[in-house]
């Protein structure tokens, strides 16, 4: 009866789920063209098509709609499907007749297609109130209204001079890798972790010391027993520590918010890759729809989106124009939390006098 | 029960957020909870912390599968007595196919047992790559985790051990792709599976596998090993493809010719020309016109070490360590690579610093000699500015030139 536990299998093969065409193909392609919003065409040297449709997704899925997705495929592409790193889903299709009644199924079931080319594809982004215990904003409801107002250039409706990447993490782990985006939605903290009693019984005092970035946390005895304290003035609202020790909680419904980043990529498209850079420290958490947020983020893109020339992504296009001028053009209140302060702050200062007055 | 948390019965505030022409995660969250009790309380759950902007998650607990370290991620509700049926509500990162690729029938056994075992809900995919099985008790973790292995599935990394790899869509459907991602990512999944399940080292380590520049899956912005596909020959050109393109109206000098990084390609209005020696593959003119350009043939990749995002010490990019190889199966050197990171990091990493940490803390001169990597001019964007040299050696009057004395 009982079967043999199974363990260290790893995943399967991926070449279990590769459709013939792309098996007979794979490292054969030789161009691709995007047909419309959403849907390109792969080009084999066998002159084989490939015809892919990718449809926006809030990521959260309920197995009820992954089984949609699973029945959709079966009609249209003979069960083969994929997602993408920004947690799209791609139908691989091979009949290209199959594309528009495809188009409609998503639509009636309320999932749009685009994010292909010059578009702002989903937003990558995190778990917030969910399920994460050191979110200091939510994701999905920022997202969903940041997305919202954005849709029409996912799907095409409105052109944009090049890509646009947005992505969300909600706290300074990041593990939405929020830093190199063109735009970057970050959930802070912003009153330091309270200690709480008994922190010597859950935590590992020297382990929560070392912790620190900035060392703002010392060993103290408080009636009797090991605990520490923090500095306020030295906290800059990592949370590292509470991710090392439950009993110093920073999450504080008063003081959480997001801040706004800006300019960062991966790709090595003609400039290198780079960080983005803060636009705005601190936005209010506005539940359920975040308006300031919103208002923010839909403000940058039509900055960008009237200003930047050809392919230019948000970060080359900022530095074309320089930041002053950003700031300008944004309206964004410069102020003295924009200017870093942290490891290497100096090579962030302006050293030289070529500035456009 | 559910009832009584939320404010009321209903939840106004998320149904707000089912409103608008992106899909709505809240309904994905309701059309769960018409069959699963897990997802109505996790609904109400959600509406209370958008009313108190809190969230009402602890600090997670050591949960898991028997003999493995990683792969899940304990979690619990801080109000059990309102929110019973989510007050354990673990997260099972089931490791994904290599570039995502599914059948229908895969995704439906993914689901059915995540119906039987499980909240029924998922994120497709985590920030990582891994399918998210959000939200279970601790009793239903080996069922789970036994039926997954018996479907050919098995759970990825979670904590100080190798993340769940990832790669791009590759030579699967992409002509840019310049090694075999997929198999790549595959099989380092596959060698390491003792290093991803049995957490052991100071903290975690990632690989990303992009098969071109354009680096889809973000490698040297989140993985500690990059390795970005690239090319050492010419980049092909199809002439007559070229010439349609400029018939077509694209501008080919200003949109193409003016935005090479390097200023190294040329269109006199019939023929363009590239000086391939000054090419950094940057990608854009491939990018511009896919269909007269494509890498060239001598293909393989770049190994990038030591991005991360910024906890503890600040976000770093991850740096030149290997500027080209071939990169075949079985990956060899790709592996004893890694190994020999592996064991100087073991040994000289803190608690929770990561490799590019290390490298910053070391220098990356010291760490090239402890992995045996010579140094190269592609390893840095300019040699030192600063004249503080830590010369290891100097030589006292009489020495023999060969007999210079250690200052150690």
């Amino acid at each position: 009866m009982a079967t043999e536990r199974l363990t260290d299998i790893g995943p399967p093969d991926f070449r279990k789920f590769l459709s013939p065409m792309i098996t007979k193909n794979y490292g054969k392609w030789k161009y691709h063209e995007i047909l419309k919003p959403g849907v390109m065409v792969h080009v084999s040297e066998t002159g084989d098509k490939l015809f892919t449709v990718r449809a926006g997704s809030p990521r959260l899925l309920g197995i009820k709609r992954i089984r949609k997705y699973a029945e959709l495929a079966d009609k249209y592409c003979d069960g083969y499907l994929r997602f993408t790193s920004r947690h799209n889903v791609e139908f691989l299709l091979t009949d290209q007749s199959k594309i528009d009644p495809l188009i409609k199924d998503l639509a009636d079931l309320g999932h749009p297609v685009g994010g292909i080319g010059p578009a702002i594809s989903s937003i990558v982004h995190t778990q917030g109130w969910v399920h994460c215990h050191s979110a200091a904003t939510d994701a999905s409801g920022v997202v969903k209204a940041v997305m919202d107002d954005l849709h029409e250039y996912f799907d095409g409706t409105k052109e944009i001079p090049g890509k646009l990447r947005i992505a969300l993490a909600c706290c300074l782990n990041m593990c939405g890798a929020v830093h190199c985006s063109d735009i970057a939605i970050l959930g802070v903290h912003r009153r330091p972790p309270r200690v709480q009693g008994g922190l010597n019984k859950l935590c590992e005092i020297p382990n929560v010391i070392a912790s620190c970035p900035t060392a703002a946390i010392r060993p103290v005895t408080v009636d009797g027993n090991p605990s520490v304290e923090i500095e306020e003035e030295n906290c800059m609202f990592c949370a590292n520590c509470f991710s090392v020790c439950p009993a110093l909680p920073i999450a504080d419904a008063l003081n959480d918010g997001v801040s706004i980043w800006v300019g960062g990529k991966v790709s090595n498209a003609r400039v290198e890759p780079r960080f983005s850079k803060l636009a705005i420290p601190f936005l209010p958490n506005n539940p359920p729809r975040w308006p300031e947020v919103v208002d923010a983020v839909r403000n940058i893109v039509d900055v960008w989106a009237t200003h930047a020339r050809k392919f230019e992504r948000m970060g080359e296009f900022i530095e074309r124009i320089g930041w002053p001028r950003f700031f300008k053009l944004t309206g964004i209140e410069f102020q003295k939390e924009h200017i870093d302060d942290f490891k290497h702050a100096g090579l962030t200062y302006k050293r030289s006098a070529q500035i456009r007055l | 029960m559910a009832e009584s948390g939320g404010n009321g019965n209903g939840t106004p505030m998320l149904d707000e957020l089912e409103k608008g022409p992106w899909p709505s995660f809240v309904t994905q969250i309701k059309e769960t909870a018409e069959f699963k009790e897990e997802a109505e309380q996790l609904l109400h759950l959600l509406e209370r912390s958008y009313h108190e902007k809190m969230g009402h998650w602890k600090h997670g607990g050591i949960v898991g599968v028997l003999g493995y370290g990683g792969g899940v991620i304990g979690r619990y509700n801080d109000l059990q007595d309102e929110f019973p049926k989510i007050a354990h509500f673990h997260t099972l990162r089931v490791n994904m196919p290599s570039g995502w690729f599914y059948t229908s029938d895969a995704l439906r056994t993914i689901c059915d047992i995540w119906e039987r075992h499980g909240s029924g809900l998922t994120n497709m995919h985590g920030s990582t790559g891994d399918i998210i099985l959000l939200g279970t008790t601790t009793d239903e973790l080996e069922p789970t985790f036994k039926e997954l292995t018996e479907h050919g599935f098995d759970l990825g990394g979670s904590g100080s051990d190798v993340r769940t790899p990832s790669a791009c869509v590759g030579p699967a459907r992409c002509e840019w792709a310049c090694y075999d991602t997929l198999d790549l990512c595959n099989e380092l999944t596959h060698h390491f599976q003792d290093e991803l399940h049995r957490p052991a080292f100071p903290y975690k380590f990632k690989f990303k596998c992009s098969g071109c520049p354009n680096d889809c899956v973000a490698a040297i912005a989140r993985a500690d090993m990059s390795i970005i596909g690239t090319w050492r020959d010419d980049i092909q050109i199809d002439h007559d493809e070229v010439r349609a393109y400029a018939t077509a109206g694209m501008d080919i000098q200003k949109d193409v010719c003016a935005n090479c990084p390097t200023k190294c390609m040329d269109w006199d209005g019939k023929q363009l020309t590239i000086d391939n020696s000054n090419c950094v593959k940057c990608m854009h003119c491939i990018n511009a016109m896919p269909k007269a350009l494509q890498p060239g043939k001598d293909r393989g990749a770049t190994i990038l070490l030591g991005s991360k995002a910024p906890i503890v010490q600040g976000a770093q990019l991850s740096s030149v360590i290997i500027p080209f190889i071939k990169l075949e199966p079985p990956y060899q050197e790709i592996k004893d690579l890694a190994e020999r990171i592996w064991e100087f990091w073991g040994e000289h990493g803190k608690n929770r610093e990561r490799v590019g940490e290390l490298m910053q803390r070391v220098g990356l001169g010291n760490f090239l000699e402890a992995i045996e990597i010579e140094p190269t001019p592609e390893m840095i964007a300019h040699p030192r500015e600063n004249p503080y040299v830590f010369y290891e050696e100097y030589y006292e009057e009489g020495d023999e030139e060969e007999e210079a004395e250690s200052t150690v």
